[in-house]
């Protein structure tokens, strides 16, 4: 007498003659490594992110007319707000279980954010993109754009003063186009800012068109990742002609899924604990009204950042006006992500001049040129990050807001030399200790 | 050491292990009938989320014992074949498909070029009907809804009495023709009360009528309203990115990413002494564009 489950196995063998396959591949070898789950976090972030979006959806009305909010909360009875406003509200404060889900939501987006850019950190400092990841690495840049995108459109869905604030921000960039830039701000918005149209808009892409992209993205990435096999960490018994580590099935699967248990459980917390995007705090968008201090979800911080440094240059190239914001707001994110995308290409051809297939994870330290590009990189990501708050320090250090402003040009341009400096020469002393060989992974394969 | 106590040990690591994590998912279980209960008696965040927190968590722990302590797998070793087809492999599906290799004959050069522009036309007429979403921009960005003897309102509504505004006040004002958002969120301005000894408008600016100006609240940076005034050091400050302008010289730009002055309103009485304008700004009001300095529709 066999089990259910045998005979369920038995009746798809019989028609798909699974167990070949699945031997095969079931048993595939996954290094284990912690940071190697970063991007699994990221991962399972998503499809909490579906989940709860999907029910948010259900809740949501992305319409810009007005009513007359009446609901409980009693600050903003009366007041004119949306109908998409109204509708946040109404799943925030009358629909059971709605405000759990939508907090769960959005610490979810600030998780999945956060964990794609650790999970590029790592494959960055550690060489993951070379030969042959090179197309996994501009998949992943493509990822972590999309996820910007979903963030930016889903925290503009509310209506509320914050998020009316950033849009009125976005527009001005994409007004500042040169050429382009006023007929892709009207067709856009559907008009002339504010808009009737903007918030359908915004809902398609967001529940829509742009997780569309998220999954077919990842599912690419994941293909190729199979294909490829995981890079792993050299160590005895490991080389570029082998992959060691716990088996796909049983192991490593259940090792994922309580991973997949612990990210739920950690957003669940966050979500139920800790107030976030609080819109009732906020109040529904006026075109004429603002708070401060008014600041965006972090992984737009760096950009708001940069917009607050840029200095006030506004010129005329051609007798085409050349807007502030176009540089900060257009032109250096694009090249940034571009350099970004590109970098597999450039250290090959510039730096490790190294054609060959590489499997072997590498030390930091390793190639010295590398370690400091990303140090400049990433110190200069963080101070535009942190400038992106300058009017807040500004006030609790009871500074002079022009002062710090200043300060933290000068620290845009300085700090990430300095940093990229002093890590060039770190790496490159390590090196040439004699206690520290070239680890294997150096050694090109025969 | 003798290998039964090796075994025993083993033996008792799991029975602590399987202990675990059937108090863990235990946990989970209780967890999941607090959510019935809560869910059922109305709903409450903050115990819905530890809730969650508990039900999940005790899945992943007990799971994590299971994979970790009860699953010992030995470590796989896998050959890692090369990712390229072998030199055999390549040359099969060349023979079968023919290759980039062989010289195109110049019927095929002729027919792919003719291809590749037929593609490319068809993707950019593809293009146009995203070209239906909206409007073009054609003076909408030039002009706003003030115009010659438009009273200014207040956000209510109310038309504003000169007299009414003393020194170092500051009104969010309106055309009060204009109702729909899009009216009111481009014409919106501030009027100030400015400290007549201060002022020290620039030659040729608006007129003005006393020591009362409006300027554009919009930010001519990135459009955020300039709602911050401060009226000890006479500037506005925009809360978006902190550019700051001068109200006593024209609304220069003191500091910050903005690129130019705000915008002046022409502003006058009427016979009752309520406040108007004398006509719109000067220039297009909120952040550049490229063609900003021309002024389409024969406006010269």
């Amino acid at each position: 007498m066999t089990s259910p489950v045998d005979a369920l196995a038995r009746w798809f063998d019989e028609r798909l003659r699974l167990a070949s396959p699945s031997s095969k591949y079931l048993r595939k070898a996954f290094p284990s490594h912690w940071t190697f789950l970063l991007g699994e976090i990221a991962m399972f972030s998503l499809v909490v992110l579906l989940f709860t979006g999907t029910f948010l959806a259900l809740f949501y009305t992305p319409d810009s007319r007005t009513l007359i909010y009446d609901g409980p909360y009693a600050p903003l009875q009366g007041t004119e707000v949306s109908a998409a406003f109204d509708s946040t509200m109404r799943l925030s404060f009358e629909v059971r279980a709605g405000l759990v889900m939508r907090q769960i939501h959005h610490w979810a987006a600030l998780v999945f954010v956060g964990a794609i850019v650790l999970h590029m950190l790592r494959v960055f400092f550690t060489g993951a993109f070379r030969k042959p990841r090179e197309l996994n690495w501009v998949i992943g840049i493509v990822l972590l754009l999309l996820a910007l995108g979903a963030g930016f459109t889903g925290y503009s869905l509310p209506d509320d003063l914050l998020s009316g604030t950033g849009l009125r921000i976005a527009y001005s960039v994409l007004l500042s186009i040169p050429l382009l830039g006023p007929l892709l701000g009207f067709i856009t918005l559907g008009g002339e800012f504010p808009g009737t149209d903007v918030l359908g808009r915004l809902h398609l892409m967001h529940v829509l068109l742009i997780p569309a992209g998220l999954v077919a993205m990842l599912t690419a990435h994941l293909v190729i990742l199979f294909r490829q096999r995981h890079t792993q960490k050299p160590g005895p018994g490991r080389t570029e002609r082998n992959v060691v580590g716990e088996p796909l099935f049983p192991t490593q699967a259940m090792v994922s899924l309580s991973l997949f248990a612990f990210v739920i459980a950690v957003l669940s917390l966050l979500g139920g604990l800790f107030e976030i995007n609080p819109v009732w705090l906020y109040g529904p968008y006026e075109p004429f009204a603002v708070f401060a201090p008014a600041q965006p979800d972090w992984y737009i911080g760096w950009l708001e950042g940069l917009l607050r440094l840029w200095p006030a240059w506004e010129f005329t190239l051609f007798g085409i006006t050349i807007p502030e914001p176009f540089l900060p707001g257009v032109v250096i994110p694009g090249m940034l992500f571009t350099l970004i995308g590109a970098w597999p290409w450039i250290e090959q051809r510039y730096i490790t001049k190294d054609d060959a297939e590489h499997h072997l994870l590498q030390r930091i330290r390793d190639v010295p040129q590398r370690a400091a590009v990303g140090a400049t990189g990433v110190t200069f990501a963080l101070v535009i990050f942190v400038a992106g708050s300058n009017d807040v320090l500004a006030a609790d250090w009871g500074v002079s807001l022009n002062a710090l402003t200043n300060v933290f040009r000068a620290s845009a341009v300085f700090l990430p030399l300095l940093a990229g400096l002093a890590t060039y020469r770190i790496a490159d002393r390590l090196n040439s200790r004699p206690s520290s060989p070239t680890p294997e992974s150096q050694a090109a394969p025969p | 050491m003798s290998t039964t106590d090796e075994g025993s040990r083993q033996r008792e690591r799991e029975d602590r292990a399987t202990r675990g994590a059937a108090v863990a998912f235990l946990v989970a279980i209780g967890a999941a009938i607090g959510l019935f209960v809560v869910y059922l008696s109305g709903g409450q965040t903050q115990l819905e989320g530890v809730l969650l927190f508990a039900a999940f968590g005790g899945v992943g722990v007990g799971l994590g014992i299971w994979a970790k302590v009860l699953l010992r797998e030995p470590e796989l070793v896998e050959d890692r074949p090369p990712l390229h087809s072998s030199p055999e492999e390549r040359a099969e599906f060349v023979k079968v498909y023919g290759g980039a290799t062989g010289t195109p004959t110049p019927r095929r050069r002729f027919l792919v070029r003719l291809l590749v522009g037929a593609g490319t036309s068809l993707g950019l007429a593809l293009l146009l009907p995203f070209r239906s979403l909206g409007p073009g921009p054609e003076n909408e960005l030039f002009t706003t809804s003030w115009s010659d003897g438009e009273h200014l309102v207040t956000t209510e509504g109310e038309r504003i009495r000169a007299t009414d505004i003393v020194t170092d006040q500051i009104v969010t004002v309106f055309p009060e023709s204009a109702t729909t958002p899009e009216q009111r969120a481009d014409s919106q301005a501030v009027l100030i009360g400015l400290r007549a000894d201060r002022m020290a408008l620039p030659e040729g600016s608006p007129a003005t009528v006393e020591n009362l100006v409006a300027y554009s609240k919009i930010c001519t940076h990135a459009g955020c309203p300039v709602g911050l005034y401060r009226a000890a050091v006479g500037e506005l400050l925009c809360p978006c990115h902190q550019s700051t302008f001068d109200v006593n010289e024209g609304a220069r730009v003191r500091s910050g990413p903005a690129g130019r002055p705000l915008p002046q309103l022409p502003l006058g009485t009427d016979d009752e002494g309520l406040l108007i304008a004398l006509g719109d700004f000067e220039g297009p009001v909120g952040p550049a564009f490229w063609n900003m300095t021309d002024r389409p529709g024969g406006d010269a």
